[in-house]
């Protein structure tokens, strides 16, 4: 045993020294590599932390929410489909939603206005996500005004700057009174612009949207399960365009790899005869050869996968945040929590380590089975 | 102790350029005496030596190790065997470039799984012998032309073999260098080792310490 473990140390070292000792074509190799890792990893990572987030923070959201629609377009919904809907078999509550856009000609940039259910700020007062307070340079304290639709200005001061952790939902996000919401958009007091209904039972949602659509013929109920698909195809849809735009540069590296991996320089052939001759057997030069492929390509995808995971979770994606995030004018700083998927690691592994490993042992095997007798002619 | 009986060896074979490197050898080869195969270019002695050291099988014929034949065994064994009993001396000194001399020296020790103090204390003493112990740590590439044959020497030891063979082992040498070399050869045989050359070179064939010389033409033995 102990023997075994030595000859498994000398293998290894062995191998260590034959890398250092082709340390430009080996280097070379290691930096192609683990940039492709990190472009691929990168992409996955970000990918499955924000779609992860965006079901989390679906989860909260009501399971139906319904809008009216006046010529194919959203309106608002009068106070009384409130009643209508609750009377409905399987609404457990309903509520009349108030929220909206604005765009804010000072920082060329999309707000979203809205009505709090709990904790709305008294009148004259409001709450803004982090986006806004960094774009308008405001915290709590400070007076912000906003010129409404009908020309007048509103001031309103700052109560407090929504927490960061909610920032991928709230970076745009002003909360305000209910009577400030009304007076600035001018919204009559018995209208909402939706409803949202909580659904005590899963099975019952479908039914209870069918329900509202056969009552209230101009009503459009959306699924928080339709949602969520929406989110994830949008998400899979743009990591897919990464993914092809990342396609030359993959074919690009399997080419170099390929070439590296595949083919044996004359000074290698000569080696691995001199070490055939020595008295190695043909298994120990295999060995030895597989054991410098596996070690590049561990490296890479370790070396890879963890500047990729700082890419995206210690700073915030940045070089994806253009194509991936892609949200409105005023982009969330978020910090995504650190997911791993481990599926995904196991693909990204077998379609990089196994098939370099596998490249590099086919020519290694081809000149390791010729006589030794080679080297003494040579 | 090595016993050939009839040893042929043809390379092509069944093909256009077939062609008959040894053509039925009959030889025993005494254990601790210095022999060398002489011959000239083409004649068969680096095939035959190949032969002997379990590099290459022969076509047809036998080769007996101490009474035991190895001519059909599978290469796994044959690679034992040629670890355990032959150090090889080639004549290009095939050194790994890149590794330093004592690195050099310990590589064929390396699936045999020594402990690694004792393998370096085996290596620099052999190194040290041959008084290459102030290179050890030098790159190969860097030693003169006799130095790089003593590392190949220490390399070929470093098993502790019954046998040494050696290709043409003063081919690159000059006549000072293929002195040094015969006074190795001499150490060798004080130490009991049974060593097997070849050389056309008259300073090796008519040296004292040769024990016996068989002549080779054509793959065949002439004398």
């Amino acid at each position: 045993m102990a023997a075994w473990v030595a000859k498994q140390r000398y293998l290894i070292d062995y191998t260590v020294a034959s890398l250092l000792r082709r340390k430009g074509k080996n280097l070379g190799l290691l930096v192609v590599y683990t940039l492709l890792i990190f472009m691929l990893a990168s992409v996955m990572l970000f990918s499955h932390a924000v779609r992860r987030e965006a079901a989390q923070l679906l989860e909260g959201a009501p399971e139906v929410v319904v809008q009216r629609m006046v010529a194919g377009r959203h309106d608002l919904v009068p106070g009384d489909y409130l009643e209508k809907m609750g009377r409905i078999r399987g609404v457990q509550a309903q509520r009349g939603r108030l929220w909206g856009y604005y765009y804010d000609p000072v920082v060329f940039a999309n707000y979203t206005f809205m009505v709090p259910v709990a904790e709305a700020p008294q009148a004259g007062h409001i709450a803004i996500g982090e986006g806004i307070a960094r774009a308008r340079r405001a915290g709590p304290g400070d007076v912000i005004s906003f010129r409404s639709y009908s020309g007048r200005l509103f001031e309103l001061t700052v109560d407090k700057v929504l927490p960061a952790e909610s920032e991928i939902v709230s970076a745009d996000l002003v909360l305000l009174s209910e009577s400030d919401f009304r007076a600035f958009f001018g919204i009559a007091p018995n209208l909402y612009t939706d409803i949202s209904l909580r659904v005590a039972n899963p099975k019952e949602v479908r039914k209870v949207a069918q329900k509202i659509a056969d009552e209230l013929p101009d009503a459009r109920p959306i699924l928080r399960e339709e949602i969520l698909r929406t989110y994830e195809s949008i998400f899979s849809w743009r990591e897919g365009i990464v993914l092809v735009l990342l396609a030359g540069a993959i074919l690009a590296f399997a080419i170099l790899a390929w070439e590296k991996a595949a083919g044996l320089s004359a000074e290698e052939k000569r080696e691995i005869g001199i070490l055939k001759a020595i008295g190695w057997e043909t298994s120990d030069v295999i060995k030895m050869k597989f054991w410098e492929g596996a070690l590049i390509s561990l490296a890479a995808f370790l070396l890879g996968y963890a500047a990729a995971y700082l890419h995206i979770f210690r700073f915030s994606a940045a070089f994806l945040e253009p194509v991936l995030k892609g949200w409105s004018v005023l982009y969330p700083h978020f910090d995504l929590a650190p997911s791993i998927d481990g599926l995904q690691v196991a693909t990204l592994f077998f379609f990089t380590v196994f098939p370099y490993t596998v490249a590099t042992i086919v020519p290694i095997w081809r000149a390791a089975i010729t006589d030794p007798d080679a080297v003494m002619r040579a | 102790m090595i016993e050939l009986t009839g040893i042929r060896k043809a390379f092509n074979q069944g093909r256009e350029n077939e062609y008959w490197a040894l053509n039925g050898i009959d030889i025993a080869i005494d254990a601790e005496k210095v022999t060398v195969l002489r011959g000239p270019s083409g004649s068969g002695k680096t095939t035959l030596l190949t032969i002997v050291g379990c590099l290459s099988r022969p076509t047809a014929g036998r080769v007996r190790l101490k009474d035991q034949d190895i001519s059909g065994l599978p290469e796994r064994f044959l690679t034992e065997i040629r670890r355990q009993t032959f150090g090889f001396v080639f004549q290009q000194f095939n050194l790994v470039r890149g590794l330093a001399a004592i690195d050099n020296v310990m590589l064929p020790a390396y699936p045999c799984g020594l402990p690694h103090g004792e393998l370096r204390g085996r290596a620099e003493e052999l190194l040290a012998m041959l008084r290459l112990g102030h290179r050890r740590d030098s790159r190969v590439e860097w030693l003169s032309g006799g130095e790089q044959q003593r590392v190949a020497i220490a390399r070929a030891l470093i098993n502790r073999p019954q046998v040494v063979i050696a290709d043409e082992p003063t081919a690159n040498l000059d006549t000072a260098l293929s002195r040094e070399f015969l006074g190795i050869l001499e150490m060798l045989r004080e130490q009991g080792k049974t060593v097997l050359l070849t050389s056309h070179d008259p300073l090796v064939v008519e040296a004292s310490v040769v024990d016996r010389v068989i002549g080779l033409r054509d793959g065949r033995i002439i004398d």
